[in-house]
């Protein structure tokens, strides 16, 4: 079991918990996660959303759901956690220096995109336009508001931040994050993009990519199904001929466009 | 110093429209500035205006006894704003309010419309116009009605 080092309440019903690296952790790169248990009670796969290289602590950013969320809530600094991980492949990260970059977030696959966010930052001219258009559903719900807008002044990350409605007094978007991918500056044919957020979101979204001429094996998608052993066994993360938890849950859109309108069954 | 067609020419909405057909709509135009806080539109009272967005931002906000008023959309430079002046009964479903300074070019709903009935060309190449564009916001709006960040039901 794993120490809580701290648990910090993001938005009424989203959290973050720190937890230390179990022994021997081998380190995770952006778009991996972690299968969290609470014994008892179950584990779920929640993406790991802090910095890679802070080898001291694994951050989680959870909306509590279910059964395991509903516990983890409840753990604070006092407590532990079980950590299995990391798994999944990754964000294309190496395919993207050298190109321009869209990331597009939607609720809470903000989380699993945030590494990425570091990741570039910690090298910046090592890549072209970098622009991040994120999703909320209230200016209420925004998560890492404060560093995803300091990042945007200070010129390294351009950000739009939309919310689906809002009280009079908020000054910034109101609109679907997809209405604003047409203005973003790229070179289509020389940008990577990435998407996190409900499918039909993600499905949108790519729709408005292809539009602007970013080619489809160039977008990626990271799926979310069901998850259980996580290690290509029990069959209940399985997306048409992929197992989400270990050929995902980044893929490329292209490979996942005709199963991405298929209920989950 | 630019004219209202040259503007109307390089503002998204417009620029794939050949220069003859800008000219006759721009005949219909002023340009026009608002300040913070100011009113472009009510809610309920008659759309004879389409504003023409060229800097600054519009909110669009709707009023309900029970939540207050909510900002559903925000509009910016690239979008135009009052297809209401096209169709009846011509009123405005939602209040328009400048968010920051707003420049636009404010056309005359009643100006276009006679233009359009009396020039059939002209007619259908705006109507084409404005059924990409409504197209595009009803996709818009239905993402948005689903609620897809919101608490899933258990
Ligand atoms: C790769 C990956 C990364 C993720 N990252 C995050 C993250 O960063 N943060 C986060 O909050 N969540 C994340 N999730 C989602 C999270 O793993 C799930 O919501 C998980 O089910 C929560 O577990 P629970 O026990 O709390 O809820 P559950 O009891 O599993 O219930 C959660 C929801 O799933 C439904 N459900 C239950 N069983 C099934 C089933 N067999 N098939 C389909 N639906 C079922 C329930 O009705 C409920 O609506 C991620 C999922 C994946 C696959």
């Amino acid at each position: 079991m794993c120490d809580i080092n701290r648990r910090q309440q993001d938005t009424e019903d989203v959290f973050t918990l720190d937890i230390a690296p179990p022994p021997g952790y081998p380190g995770f790169a952006p778009g991996q996660f972690n299968m969290l248990y609470v014994p008892g009670v179950g584990e779920a796969a929640i993406s790991i959303s802090g910095d890679p290289q802070d080898s001291y602590r694994l951050l989680h950013t959870i909306r509590a759901v279910g059964d395991v969320t509903a516990q983890l809530r409840n753990k604070d600094g006092r407590s532990h956690v079980g950590v299995r991980g990391p798994f999944g492949k990754p964000w294309p990260i190496e395919a993207a220096r050298g190109r321009d970059l869209v990331i597009v977030a939607g609720g809470i696959g903000i989380a699993p995109l945030r590494p990425v966010l570091y990741t570039v930052l910690s090298d910046r001219a090592a890549y072209g336009n970098v622009h991040l258009l994120y999703g909320a559903r209230t200016p209420r719900d925004i998560l890492y508001q404060d560093e995803l807008m300091q990042w945007h002044r200070q010129g390294e990350i351009s950000t739009t931040i939309t919310v689906d409605a809002a009280k009079p007094s908020w000054k910034g978007d109101v609109g679907v994050v997809t209405r604003y991918i047409g203005r973003v500056r790229v070179d289509p044919e020389n940008t990577v993009a990435m998407i996190c957020g409900p499918e039909i979101m993600m499905r949108y979204t790519a729709g408005e990519l292809l539009l602007k001429g970013i080619p489809m094996r160039q977008i990626h998608v990271s799926m979310e199904r069901h998850m259980k052993c996580a290690a290509a066994l029990c069959g209940h993360c399985q997306f048409g001929p992929y197992f989400v938890c270990r050929d995902g849950p980044v893929f490329r859109y292209s490979d996942v466009a005709p199963l991405m309108s298929t209920a989950e069954f | 110093m630019k004219d209202i067609a040259d503007e109307l020419s390089e503002h998204a909405f417009f620029e794939s429209l050949n220069p003859g057909t800008i000219e006759l709509i721009a005949g219909c135009g002023v340009n026009a500035v608002y300040k913070p806080e100011e009113m472009l539109a009510r809610e309920g009272s008659s759309a004879d205006e389409l504003f023409v967005i060229r800097k600054g931002r519009v909110a669009l906000l709707m009023h309900s006894t029970e939540r207050g008023s909510l900002q559903v959309e925000t509009l910016d430079a690239g979008d135009v704003l009052g297809w209401s002046f096209l169709v009846p009964p011509y009123r405005w479903p939602v209040e328009a309010r400048a968010v920051q300074t707003v420049h636009v070019i404010r056309l005359d709903g009643k100006c276009l419309r006679d233009k359009c009935n009396a020039d059939a060309e002209l007619g259908y190449e705006l109507m084409r116009h404005f059924a990409a564009l409504i197209a595009r916001r009803l996709d818009a709006t239905r993402i948005q009605l689903l609620d897809l960040y919101g608490q899933l039901e258990q």
